[in-house]
């Protein structure tokens, strides 16, 4: 992402020289370009974040979560895909087991906690084998259709918080 | 160069102990000391079709892989048989020992590079695309021959940096899930991924029919689904990383048996 503002930031600076209209589309493309790669995909920059000792207390978005999307979100193999890697407390033939079962989740952490979890766990234990949903940050050698993008949105991570918050 | 070359010719054995202590070796390090063969995670009923011939697709690549091996192709007017008779003499053994460091193209290469050096360089032969299928008829026809000897390449010497490669490749974290390969395959085989079993991701089964391709696979392609379903961006079939790759992994399985032509879901 840095390098691609920088190249941005030549093409812009080489306009000054060039004809007039040539300049401004040049200008034009370089501003529109990062918002219609954004459009094109969702909006999936990441919202800034604070984490307080183990957990982010803010919700990411305004719009409070929807359980039934959240659930949603979970089961999705495009999406969370949660059931790959976790049992989860829904009939569904093949559960993964990486992970421990999602069953009971919110007996054992807090909504802020739960958050953490899901948007980077590796801000946890470095050595994590569980996805960071809403990091684009500091990953390597990602599919050229994934790179500079979260796995989930804002508004994902919040549905599926309020449906993770359900199984107690 | 030309002094190590000289040093070669009358004292190779030395030389390769000078070679590894100049390089600054330590030895691997084998995180699966003993190491389970993929059918160890394999269901009854697909190891039912691997172990019967007359039941193993795979077999009709054998078939296609022998008319191959003693047909004229190229302007040379050769066929594999030419120069090397009866393949179940002269390649047995060979799957077991590759991928190996080539001297003369100084780097490691593959079965199936292998034999497409034989048909662009002695037979004038042009070279076949990596996993396709004429490819994959010859490398299962040639892997047969080692069935059951234990998997046994050689990393010593100036084949050892291609090996390092391979190994930082396997342990390098990658994709949008940012898994290394060893994230499935050492920390959680014998583990459901979804309805997928997890076996220490060994190749001694390969070239390998696969039921959901319904087609025998070469590794390569294996290996590029295994990077796809980390998000990763998987480097091209025949690439230098993915041979590398390939080595480290034939290590990771030495003292299997040659499995060829296995069979997965
Ligand atoms: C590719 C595998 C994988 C996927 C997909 C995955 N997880 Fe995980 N998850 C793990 C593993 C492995 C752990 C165990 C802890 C660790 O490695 O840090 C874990 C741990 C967790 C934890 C902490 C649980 C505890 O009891 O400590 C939570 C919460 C969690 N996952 C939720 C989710 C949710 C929600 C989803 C889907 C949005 C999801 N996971 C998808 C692999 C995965
Ligand atoms: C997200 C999990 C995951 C990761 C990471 C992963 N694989 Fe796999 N791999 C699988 C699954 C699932 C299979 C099919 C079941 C099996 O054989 O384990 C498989 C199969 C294989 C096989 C075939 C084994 C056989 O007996 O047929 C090999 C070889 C392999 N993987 C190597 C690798 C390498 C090398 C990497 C890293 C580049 C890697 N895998 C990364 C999930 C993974």
């Amino acid at each position: 992402m840095r390098i691609r503002g920088r190249e941005h930031a030549a093409g812009v600076t080489h306009a000054a020289s060039w004809p007039p209209a040539a300049a401004l589309l040049a200008l034009a493309v370089a501003l529109l370009a990062p918002l219609a790669g954004a459009w094109a995909r969702g909006d999936t920059q990441p919202v800034p974040f604070r984490v307080v000792d183990d957990g982010i207390p803010e919700p990411l978005t305004s719009q409070p979560g929807d359980v039934e999307r959240g659930r949603a979100v979970a089961l999705d193999r495009s999406l969370g895909n949660c059931i790959t890697c976790h049992e989860m407390p829904v009939r569904a033939d093949f559960q993964g087991n990486l992970g421990p079962p999602l069953e009971g989740l919110a007996s054992r952490y807090t909504l802020p906690e739960l958050r953490l979890r899901v948007v980077d766990s590796k801000r946890i234990n470095p050595e994590s084998n569980m996805p960071s949903f809403y990091r684009i940050e500091g990953l390597y050698n990602v599919r050229r259709d994934w790179a500079g993008r979260t796995m989930l949105t804002a508004q994902q991570v919040e549905d599926l918080l309020a449906y993770l918050m359900t199984l107690r | 160069m030309k002094i190590g070359m000289v040093l070669a010719g009358l004292a190779a054995a030395s030389l390769s102990a000078v070679v590894a202590f100049a390089e600054g070796e330590r030895p691997p390090n084998r995180p699966i000391p003993d190491p389970q063969s993929g059918r160890h995670f394999a269901t009854p009923d697909t190891l039912a079709i691997q172990d019967d011939d007359f039941l193993n697709p795979a077999f009709l690549w054998v078939e296609e892989g022998e008319q191959a091996w003693n047909r004229v192709e190229g302007t040379a007017g050769q066929s594999c048989a030419s120069c090397h008779n009866d393949a179940t003499e002269s390649m047995r053994g060979v799957r077991a020992r590759m991928p190996a460091y080539h001297p003369r193209l100084q780097r490691v290469v593959t079965l199936e590079q292998q034999v497409n050096i034989c048909r662009t360089e002695r037979m004038g032969a042009p070279a076949l695309p990596i996993d396709s299928r004429p490819l994959n008829a010859i490398t299962t026809y040639i892997a047969l021959q080692s069935r059951g000897m234990p998997v046994n390449v050689d990393i010593s010497g100036p084949a050892r940096r291609f090996f390092d490669e391979g190994e930082r490749f396997y342990n390098t974290r990658r994709g949008q899930l940012d898994m290394r390969c060893a994230t499935c395959h050492e920390e959680n085989y014998g583990r459901y991924l979804r309805a997928d079993l997890l076996s220490q991701g060994m190749s001694n089964g390969f070239p390998t029919y696969r039921l959901k391709e319904q087609r025998v696979i070469s590794l390569q392609f294996r290996l590029m689904g295994c990077v796809q379903d980390v998000r990763g961006q998987p480097p091209a079939m025949g690439s230098e990383e993915f041979t590398n790759l390939e080595f480290y992994l034939a290590w990771r399985a030495q003292g299997l048996p040659v499995e060829s032509p296995a069979v997965r879901r």
